[in-house]
């Protein structure tokens, strides 16, 4: 009940954000008598642009379609996921996320996968095309601050895609809690919105880096590509890279222990520059709590240790260097645009 | 000073070794239509762009409405309102929409926003296309919406930069009698940057020619033509047909020409002659049309035409071209 409140909560937020429907309501006709903040009226419209857009509308189902067939291969398979003696046993809910049988990937590796795109899709035209409209220098010219422009921007997407991945994430907790008939605990709760949450900020990432090219870039296609180039080096060519000079490094089967675990470092450093590793590496902590380190650990360390579940705090403090990482990035990306944007000078087309 | 407006203060702008605005000083008082002219190129953008608070000069001061806008660009862009080159909308909002959102952004509510757009769309005569998206207004529509848009915000100053490029002449009319008559009912100063000379002539109080980021002179069409003519207010152009020289024959038409051109200078009051396709300029201090044709009909020419003019925008503008040229 109360997810199913939630859920309509989010829904209606959705709605309300819509232009369109705002004059039929009640509270907006109140709303509409009211002075807004400049900068809560540029938010306002870029997220109604982007719920009438096409392209956001695109990339819900994309996501909201793949996410809930991997729902339906991990509720198939529930079954076969539960074994005897899992120390998983007592996180039965967030298997959701995590199980697959193979044939299709999970909750968390779509998320990781599609992301980005989702990121990129909504933030590469962000200041390249009001400039090529001709619109940036006409709405620069109202008594507004410059950064009110690309704030709004990020702001408005990041709320947009928020509430999106929310409510895909309800609707999937809602989905398992239907046709398993178990309702999560109060952790598997706070793990479940924790990783919305981890999600939200990666999809983050990517926005800011696709507005980033778009302030860099003056056509939205260079910049949609540049975003998009990035993306596939990071998720086909860069692990690809990165086994390469593993393999050249590779110790041989009598080298030392100290020496294994340094080459081992080194390509888990190596891997963590991805955005996706960092991601994944955070996800699959959170949504699995056995999960107890994300480096080599020797026999020393687990002899004695006995398979069990870590609790939250645990969890997110093994997570933390992901999750910072991942903030550092969104802030550094989102640093060079508003520098670059507040630099550049805006000429008319 | 409540009388000036728009102060501006050995204004520079430099991109590199190009100097866009070079040392530029000018007032603008309040409620004139000042026009801007001068050649693609010769700064104009750039000297609004920095009244606005969009561009920082390099040196010099500039304030607009008692404000430094490099400063407070808010305060500035409070009080002015600025149609770009090519003033750009929202092409997936209606005329209506685009003018609430900037009505919004300068402080009303969405019901004040509404009752302001409807009213000034029905000003600049569109409110038959209000619910048009703007995608489909045609080239002076947007226009005249850009200029609604302007005006929105209820301006001290309105710049317009470029206002009527890409306008089919009608539409050009109908857009600067709209200005003035804004303008004049409202109170409004109005900055309006140009190369049309005529438009500027016929719409402007007062003029400053810019060329090559300098102001080159201020004033109003009359005394830039003092300024510049001081010495020979009168234009005279006098067409003269000559025979034409045959083959073997020598060149009189040649020693023809110079006699009469000899023969005018004598005449008192004629300070200059040029020639330019087969027509006679002659600047004069006075008003000696009638020696003119007399002398040249004297000498066995025959005059085709005769025409007295006052000097215009053109002149002044080529004038000064002229001047700017021989500088570099």
């Amino acid at each position: 009940m109360v997810l199913m409140t939630s859920i309509t909560v989010i829904l209606k937020e959705g709605i309300n954000m819509n232009r369109s429907i705002m004059t039929l309501t009640g509270y907006f006709d109140r709303q509409r008598d009211r002075v807004r903040h400049p900068f809560r009226v540029i938010m306002e419209k870029e997220m109604a642009d982007h719920l009438t857009g096409w392209r956001f509308l695109i990339l819900t189902a994309l996501i909201a379609l793949t996410c809930l067939g991997s729902l339906y291969t991990a509720l198939a398979n529930m079954s076969q996921a539960v074994k005897p003696n899992d120390p998983e046993g007592a996180f039965f809910f967030l298997k959701i996320f995590t199980i697959t049988d193979g044939t299709m990937p999970s909750f968390v590796v779509f998320i990781s996968f599609l992301g980005p795109l989702l990121g990129i899709g909504l933030g590469f035209d962000a200041i390249n095309s009001e400039h090529n409209r001709g619109t940036l220098s006409r709405i620069l010219s109202q008594p507004i601050h410059r950064d009110y422009i690309i704030n709004a921007k990020f702001a408005g997407a990041l709320t947009v895609i928020s509430a999106m991945l929310l409510a895909l994430g309800l609707i999937v907790m809602g989905a398992g809690l239907v046709a398993l008939g178990i309702p999560p605990t109060a952790e598997e709760f706070v793990r479940m919105v924790l990783f919305i949450l981890l999600s939200i900020l990666y999809v983050a990432f990517w926005l800011n880096l696709s507005i980033l090219f778009s302030v860099l870039f003056r056509q939205p296609a260079t910049a949609a590509l540049s975003a998009i180039a990035v993306w596939l080096f990071f998720t086909v060519f860069y692990p690809l890279i990165v086994n390469l000079i593993i393999k050249s490094l590779e110790p041989s089967a009598v080298a030392p222990p100290s020496h294994l675990i340094a080459v081992e470092q080194l390509r888990l450093t190596l891997m963590r520059i991805m955005p996706n590793q960092l991601y994944s590496e955070a996800t699959t902590t959170l949504l699995m709590p056995s999960v107890r380190s994300l480096g080599p650990l020797t026999m020393e360390q687990m002899i004695g240790a006995i398979p069990g579940p870590l609790p939250l705090g645990q969890s997110l403090l093994l997570v933390w260097p992901q999750v910072t990482g991942l903030v550092a990035g969104t802030i550094t990306s989102f640093v060079i645009s508003y520098l670059l944007f507040m630099r550049r000078e805006i000429r008319p087309r | 000073m409540a009388g000036n407006i728009i102060e501006l203060t050995g204004l520079t702008r430099k991109y590199g070794q190009f100097t866009a605005v070079d040392n530029l000083t000018l007032t603008v008082s309040r409620g004139e239509i000042f026009g801007l002219l001068g050649p693609n190129g010769a700064g104009k953008s750039t000297t609004i762009l920095m009244m606005l608070g969009l561009t920082e000069p390099d040196a010099g001061t500039a304030r607009v409405c008692g404000i430094d806008p490099s400063a407070d660009p808010v305060g500035v862009k409070k009080r002015v309102g600025y149609l770009p080159e090519e003033v750009g909308f929202y092409d997936d909002m209606s005329g209506l929409d685009n003018l609430i959102y900037t009505a919004c952004l300068n402080g009303l509510s969405v019901i004040d926003a509404e009752a302001r757009a409807e009213k000034l769309l029905e000003r600049v005569g569109l409110a038959n296309e209000k619910h048009k998206k703007t995608g489909k207004y045609s080239r002076g529509m947007r226009q005249r919406l850009g200029l609604a848009d302007v005006l929105i915000k209820d301006p001290e100053v309105i710049i317009l930069d470029e206002p009527t490029l890409g306008i089919d002449p009608a539409g050009v009319r109908e857009f600067l009698d709209l200005i003035v008559e804004l303008s004049r009912e409202q109170k409004i100063t109005v900055l309006f940057s140009s190369h049309h000379l005529h438009q500027v002539q016929q719409v402007c109080d007062r003029v400053g020619l810019f060329v090559g980021g300098r102001l080159l002179a201020v004033g109003d069409i009359q005394s830039l033509a003092s300024q510049l003519f001081g010495k020979s207010p009168y234009a005279i152009e006098a067409g003269i047909d000559l025979p034409v020289r045959k083959p073997g024959e020598v060149d009189t038409a040649g020693q023809k020409r110079n006699e009469i051109r000899d023969a005018l200078l004598g005449i008192e009051g004629v300070n200059e002659i040029r020639e330019e396709n087969g027509i006679l300029h002659l600047a004069c201090s006075k008003d000696i049309t009638g020696e003119i044709a007399a002398v040249i009909i004297g000498s066995g020419a025959r005059l085709t035409s005769l025409n007295k003019r006052e000097y215009g925008l053109d002149d002044i503008y080529y004038r000064y071209f002229e001047g700017g040229d021989k500088h570099e």
